[in-house]
C-alpha cells in the first residue's frame, strides 16, 4: 500500500500568541513549532501501523517553507519512509490542497491521511478539498481504520454514539483521537533520518480565496467566585444580574 | 507524583544554537521521561528500588553510549546531545541519569578509548541496547578523593590474572553484567580489568539506606582471589589517568545533568508560587519569592552558556579536565542551591513527594560528592590557575 500523510507544524501548546501588523500577522517570534498533534499522534501513527501490518511505504507532505524542515525530519523519525516538500505558502486551505493534489495526480497513493485539523487555525478543511480536487470519496474526524483488501472501514464519533463507514480504496481520511496511539520516536529512528530522502518540488499555481483580515484574543478570564453551598440565592442573583445568562 | 507540567525555561533563546537534530534528541528524552518515568519515579525512589523496567527505554532513546560510533552500537551523537540527553533524565531524577552516565562514560567508554576489537565488539553493542549493564569500580572503603592510593591489585597467574580487594559506592553494582574496575599490577602501576558477574569470587553487595539516589542502586565490589581472564585487561591505556579520562565524560554529563534538576525545580517554583495564595496575594508577588526565583533563573541561564561552550570544545576535542571540573562544580552547586530555594518556596509542601524538589535536593548530595567532590574541584581549579597543587599538605 502507497500511503501519504500530510504533515504541517503547529505552534507548540505553551507558545505565547500575539499578532502583529495592526492583528493581521500571527507574530511568530520566540514560538517553538511542533508537528500538528493530529498528524503526529493519529494520521501519521496509523499509516505506519497499517504499513506494519500490510507493507508498503508511508510518504509524508508538507506544503510550505524551509522552515519546516525540523518537523518533517520528526515524522521521518518516528518512522515515515520518505518526505515531500512542495516549496510554496500555505497561504491558505485551498492553496495547500491543490498543491497537494497536484502532487498526487502524478503519484498514485491508495489512502491520503490528514489531521483533523491543525491546532493554530483549525480550519479543518484540506482534508475535504484534496478529495474534492481528485474526485475522491472522503471521510472526515475518523477515530478507526481497518482495511481489507480493497475495502476501508472507518469509525466516526457521532453525537451520543458512533457511525461506521465504508470506502474503497482510494480515499482521502481526516483523523481524530482514538485513530491510534501517539509514538515517541528512538534513536534508531531519530538516526535513520538523518539520511531518509526528503524531496523538494517547486509548487504549481494556486489560488488564494481568502484573506485573513484580523485577529483577536479571548478576553482574559475572569477569577473564579465561590459562593456558598447554603446561598442559592446569591448564585441566581449574579447569574441574572452579573453574567446576565438567565 | 502529580502530573509532570514541566515547561524548560530558555531564557536567552539558546535554543537558537542547537541544531535541530539536537533538539529532537533533547524533545524525544523529554517526552519519553514525561510518559514513562515521572508517573512511577517518586514511588520507586521512596521504595529505595531500581526501576529495572526502564533499561529497555533508556537503551531506544539513546542514553547508553549516545556519542560511541554506531558500528558499535551506539547512536553517533555529538556532545551536546549526549549533554541533552543526561540534562532530561536529570530533570527527572538525578539516579536515572546516574545510571546512564555510568554505563555511558565510565563503561562503554573506557572499553571505546582504552579497549582493543574483540573487546569492543563483545560489549558495546549488548551495553548499548541495555542488554549488558556495567558498573565501575574506583573507589575505595580508605581511597575516595585519593584514589591513586587505591590497595585493590592483580597479580600474573601464568593463563590469568588474580585480582584481590574492594569497591565501594559503586553505582550500578548490585545489577550489574560487568564491572570496569581499577586495579594495581605488581608494579603498582594502574589498569583497567573487565569482570563479569559470575566469575568465581566476585560479589556486589548493595548498600542500603542512603537517603540519597534512592532510585539508583549502589554496592560494593569484592573480589577475593577473581580469576580475570588475560584478555579482559584493557590493553590501550594505563595509569591515574585511564580512570580520570572516563570521569571527564562523566563529568561532562553530570554538568548537564545538574542543569535538569536545576530547572525542574526553577519551573516547580515559579508555577507553585503563581498559584498559592497567601495574604490574599499569590506568594510570586512577594519581593523575597521574586529574588529566589530571579536568582535562580539567573544562575539557570549561566550554567546552560557555560555548558553549551564546554559542548562545543569538547566536540572539537579542546575541552581540557579543568573547564571540566569548573563546570561540574558550578553547576552541581548551583542546582543544590536552586533546590534547597525551591523547596522553601513549596512551604510544607516542599517535603512531600507530589512535588520533586526534596527528592532533586538530597539526590544533589550525592552528585556534589561523587566524581570528585565541590571542594575537589574547587582544588583543581586553583591548581591549573596557579599551577601549584594544594591536594597534599604532608609536604610529598
Ligand atoms: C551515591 C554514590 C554513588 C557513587 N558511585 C561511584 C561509582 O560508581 N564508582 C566509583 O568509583 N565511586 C563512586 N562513588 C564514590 C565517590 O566518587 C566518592 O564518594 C568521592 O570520590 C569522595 O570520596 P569519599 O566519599 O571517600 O570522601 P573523602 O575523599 O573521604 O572526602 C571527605 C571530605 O574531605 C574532603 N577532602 C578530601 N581530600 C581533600 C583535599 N586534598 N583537600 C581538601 N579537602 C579534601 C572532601 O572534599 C570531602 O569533603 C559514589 C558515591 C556516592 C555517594
Amino acid at each position: 500500500m502507497k500511503l501519504l500523510v500530510c504533515i504541517s507544524k503547529a505552534p507548540d501548546t505553551t507558545s505565547k500568541i500575539s499578532f502583529t501588523e495592526n492583528n493581521t500577522k500571527f507574530n511568530e517570534a520566540g514560538v517553538q513549532y511542533i508537528i500538528n498533534p493530529y498528524d503526529e499522534w493519529y494520521a501519521l501513527v496509523r499509516a505506519l501501523e497499517l504499513k506494519e501490518t500490510l507493507g508498503g511505504t508511508v510518504t509524508t507532505i508538507t506544503v510550505g517553507k524551509a522552515d519546516n524542515e525540523p518537523t518533517i525530519r520528526k515524522a521521518l523519525a518516528i518512522g515515515a519512509d520518505d518526505a515531500v516538500r512542495i516549496d510554496a505558502e500555505a497561504s491558505d486551505a485551498l492553496a495547500v490542497a491543490k498543491q497537494i493534489a497536484d502532487y498526487v495526480k502524478n503519484n498514485s497513493y491508495d489512502i491520503i491521511f490528514c489531521g483533523k485539523e491543525t491546532i493554530d487555525y483549525n480550519g479543518s478543511q484540506v482534508g475535504g478539498m484534496i478529495a474534492e480536487l481528485l474526485d475522491l470519496s472522503y471521510v472526515s474526524l475518523a477515530s478507526k481504520l481497518e482495511v481489507n483488501g480493497n475495502t476501508a472501514t472507518l469509525e466516526r464519533d457521532i453525537q451520543g454514539g458512533k457511525e461506521v463507514v465504508e470506502t474503497n480504496i482510494p480515499f482521502v481520511v481526516s483523523c481524530a483521537k482514538g485513530m491510534a496511539e501517539a509514538r515517541i520516536p528512538n534513536m534508531r529512528g531519530i538516526m535513520a533520518a538523518r539520511t531518509k530522502p526528503l524531496q523538494v518540488l517547486p509548487g504549481s499555481e494556486a489560488p488564494k480565496l481568502t484573506e485573513i483580515v484580523a485577529y483577536s484574543l479571548l478576553p482574559e478570564k475572569a477569577g473564579c467566585k465561590f459562593i456558598d453551598a447554603e446561598n442559592p440565592g446569591e448564585l441566581f442573583q449574579l447569574l441574572h444580574n452579573e453574567a446576565k445568562v438567565i | 507524583m502529580a502530573t509532570d507540567r514541566f515547561q524548560a525555561p530558555d531564557y536567552y533563546l539558546l535554543d537558537d544554537l542547537l541544531t535541530d537534530e539536537q533538539k529532537l534528541v533533547r524533545d524525544t528524552v523529554r517526552a519519553w521521561v514525561k510518559k514513562e518515568v515521572s508517573p512511577i519515579i517518586e514511588d520507586y525512589s521512596q521504595r529505595a528500588e531500581f526501576p529495572k523496567q526502564l533499561i529497555g527505554g533508556l537503551a531506544e532513546i539513546g542514553a547508553f553510549g549516545p556519542y560511541i560510533p554506531q558500528e558499535y552500537g551506539g547512536a553517533g551523537l555529538d556532545q551536546i546531545s549526549y549533554g541533552l540527553i543526561m540534562q532530561e533524565l536529570e530533570r527527572c531524577d538525578s539516579g536515572l541519569r546516574s545510571t546512564a552516565s555510568v554505563q555511558s562514560s565510565l563503561v562503554m567508554y573506557p572499553i571505546w578509548k582504552y579497549g582493543n576489537e574483540e573487546q569492543k565488539k563483545k560489549y558495546l553493542p549488548k551495553l548499548a541496547t541495555g542488554e549488558m549493564i556495567g558498573c565501575f569500580g574506583l573507589t575505595e572503603p580508605d581511597h575516595g578523593s585519593n584514589p591513586g592510593g587505591m590497595v585493590t591489585h592483580f597479580k600474573d597467574a601464568g593463563s590469568h590474572y588474580i585480582l584481590n580487594g574492594a569497591k565501594m559506592w559503586i553505582t550500578n553494582a548490585p545489577i550489574a553484567d560487568i564491572a570496569v574496575v581499577w586495579a594495581k599490577n605488581e608494579q603498582g602501576r594502574i589498569h583497567g580489568l573487565v569482570v563479569e558477574r559470575g566469575m568465581e569470587g566476585f560479589t556486589t553487595p548493595e548498600t542500603h539506606g542512603k537517603w540519597s539516589l534512592r532510585a539508583s542502586a549502589t554496592g560494593e565490589l569484592v573480589f577475593n582471589n577473581v580469576k580475570v581472564p588475560k584478555e579482559n585487561l584493557l590493553p590501550n591505556k594505563s595509569g591515574l589517568g585511564a580512570p580520570l579520562g572516563c570521569l571527564d565524560s562523566a563529568r561532562f554529563g553530570i554538568a548537564w545533568g545538574a542543569i535538569g534538576a536545576a530547572m525542574d525545580c526553577y519551573d516547580s517554583s515559579l508555577r507553585y508560587s503563581k498559584e498559592r495564595i497567601q495574604f490574599e496575594v499569590p506568594i510570586a508577588s512577594f519581593q523575597l519569592t521574586q529574588k529566589k526565583l530571579a536568582e535562580m533563573i539567573t544562575e539557570i541561564t549561566k550554567a546552560q552558556f557555560l555548558t553549551w561552550r564546554l559542548g562545543v570544545l569538547r566536540n572539537e576535542g579542546r575541552a581540557t579536565t579543568a573547564q571540566i571540573s569548573m563546570a561540574k562544580r558550578n553547576n552541581v552547586h548551583m542546582a543544590l542551591t536552586i533546590a534547597r530555594e525551591a523547596r522553601q518556596i513549596h512551604g510544607a509542601m516542599g517535603i512531600t513527594g507530589e512535588y520533586s524538589l526534596m527528592r532533586h535536593m538530597m539526590n544533589l548530595e550525592s552528585v556534589i560528592t561523587y566524581e570528585g567532590t565541590h571542594d575537589v574541584h574547587m582544588l583543581i581549579t586553583g591548581m591549573d590557575v596557579t599551577g601549584i597543587s594544594a591536594f597534599r599538605n604532608d609536604g610529598k
